[in-house]
């Protein structure tokens, strides 16, 4: 096993996909945009319509905002999970996923570089979307900044190797609309991102149930908390657990032998 | 013709579901041959590629590359390995050096002997003046080009390439020809070339015929022609593929 071999790879994979961020100035400018106005046209919107009690991480009242941020966070990196698994799909019909697949590494390792890929585009956007939230007077004490980063760089692996597990599943990209139905836009609105769990159980005890047992809660509160310097311990632990589930089925879905593949190309 | 194998394929059959893609094929590649891989559509070319790959598993056979098996010792296999895929693989959004170097950096290829190998490959087919410029300013014929200097990098024993010259204009598609052609005799290269153009055979090329999954015929021109009790190519594959287009 050639260590250095690995660790090239490895950034030539997320130096490749930080250089296409980067440039692709629209796809950053959209991937602000969305969060953005959730904030300043939803959350504003919602403010006097929703109280809020002081529930940890808090220590006083807050604004609306204040509490969906962390959930917009959340919000940046499940599209961004998503976006990298669609461009999986388009890559696999296009035939670029090919060269990838077949350099001379261990799938699991190609998969994972994607992975924290895709993970390090979210990050970066997360940390530009909360600078201008910062001028917004939505602003964590500084260290929160810092905590933030492995709470984020966890929640981000975790949805996208949901993402890599769904274009593992996903045989066409016309399929994809079916993921942002059945799939993106539940695992949102049944989570903790923008209505806290005890406000979900007053309309319905089931909604309560399934936003407690969503993973992408979990993420969400991992992030709230480290925004706020503190370390929510159950949300650590189901967010990991969900990765490595995740992060296991992604990858025998992409292993020749045993998953998918088999079934997405014709002779 | 006595060059070391660098890919052997034994009773490969491969199915969808109930439906038979390759059937007991058998065939080896040797070093300084260029074999042309002829088949109809749907006569299991691509199953093949994706096979050696490793992209599908090989579940009846066997495939080994330089002598390493592709389903036992994958990485080793694969190291060996160049493809140029059908369809255009290539960031269209990167420069042409750095598709080629996210490519060395997926064999593992330091930044020195990378920088110096591009500039070899690209050198060679005159494109290095055009590292800089993006790889959807070039033409078809250029772009394949880049993926031909892409899959020579690492040096591989063996070229695959599916369908290369698909879509080109004549000039294009000669030069390419011409040029893997060249790279077979002159580097001690293995290639193994899909294509449905009969005009792509050379005299001294290696052929193997595949129709419906089975080989239909293996062996230098002058064997096959000689086989089947022709006098062109073209008419052998006709008759041994029952008049079906390439």
């Amino acid at each position: 096993m050639n260590i250095i071999h690995f660790w090239r790879a490895l950034w030539g994979i997320v130096g490749r996909e930080l250089w296409r961020f980067v440039t692709q100035r629209e796809r950053f400018i959209s991937a602000l945009v969305r969060p953005l106005v959730w904030l300043f046209v939803f959350a504003a919107g919602f403010r006097a319509a929703l109280g809020l009690a002081i529930a940890p991480p808090y220590e006083t009242y807050i604004l609306y905002e204040v509490y969906i941020t962390p959930g917009l966070c959340g919000m940046i990196q499940l599209f961004n999970g998503m976006q990298s698994s669609l461009s999986m799909v388009y890559d696999r019909e296009m035939g670029s996923m090919r060269i990838l697949l077949v350099c001379p590494l261990p799938r699991w390792f190609l998969l994972l570089s994607k992975l924290l890929a895709g993970t390090g585009v979210s990050v970066l956007q997360v940390y530009v979307f909360l600078a201008i939230a910062w001028f917004y007077d939505i602003q964590a004490p500084w260290q929160g900044y810092l905590w933030l980063l492995p709470a984020l760089i966890l929640s981000g692996l975790m949805l996208g190797a949901l993402g890599l597990l769904l274009s593992s599943f996903i045989k066409q990209l016309e399929n994809f609309a079916g993921v942002m139905n059945f799939v993106i836009f539940p695992m949102f609105f049944m989570s903790t991102a923008l209505y806290p769990l005890w406000k979900l159980k007053e309309s319905s005890v089931l909604l309560h149930n399934l936003a407690q047992y969503n993973p992408f809660s979990q993420a969400v509160e991992l992030v709230r908390f480290a925004l706020y310097g503190q370390f929510n311990q159950y949300a650590f632990i189901y967010t990991l657990t969900a990765f490595v589930i995740f992060m296991t089925v992604a990858v025998i879905g992409y292993n020749p032998s045993r998953g998918m593949m088999i079934k997405k190309v014709g002779t | 013709m006595n060059g070391p194998v660098a890919l052997s394929v034994e009773d490969l059959t491969f199915s969808y579901g109930g439906k038979k893609a390759l059937n007991g094929v058998n065939f080896k590649i040797r070093t300084g041959e260029c074999t042309l891989l002829l088949g109809p559509n749907g006569a299991g070319k691509s199953t093949l590629f994706s096979l050696i790959t490793r992209l599908y598993d090989t579940r009846d056979g066997h495939i080994e590359l330089c002598g390493f098996d592709v389903k036992q010792q994958t990485r080793k296999a694969l190291a060996n390995l160049g493809i140029v895929f059908q369809q255009t693989t290539l960031d269209m959004d990167l420069t042409i050096l750095q598709n080629l170097h996210y490519h060395a950096a997926l064999h593992g290829m330091g930044g020195k002997f990378a920088k110096q190998r591009i500039q070899e490959e690209l050198e060679r087919l005159s494109l290095y003046e055009r590292r800089g410029e993006k790889v959807r300013q070039l033409n078809g014929g250029h772009k394949r080009r880049v993926e031909i200097a892409r899959a020579l990098l690492h040096k591989p024993a063996l070229l695959l390439l599916d369908e290369p010259t698909v879509g080109l204009d004549m000039p294009s598609r000669q030069a390419i020809v011409e040029y893997v052609h060249q790279l077979a005799s002159s580097k001690q290269l293995a290639v193994l070339w899909a294509s449905h153009l009969i005009d792509e055979v050379y005299p001294d090329d290696h052929v193997i015929v595949l129709h419906k999954g089975q080989v239909k015929a293996n062996g230098t021109v002058d064997g096959v022609l000689k086989a089947t009790g022709t006098v062109h190519i073209k008419d052998a594959f006709y008759s041994l593929t029952q008049g079906e287009r390439a």
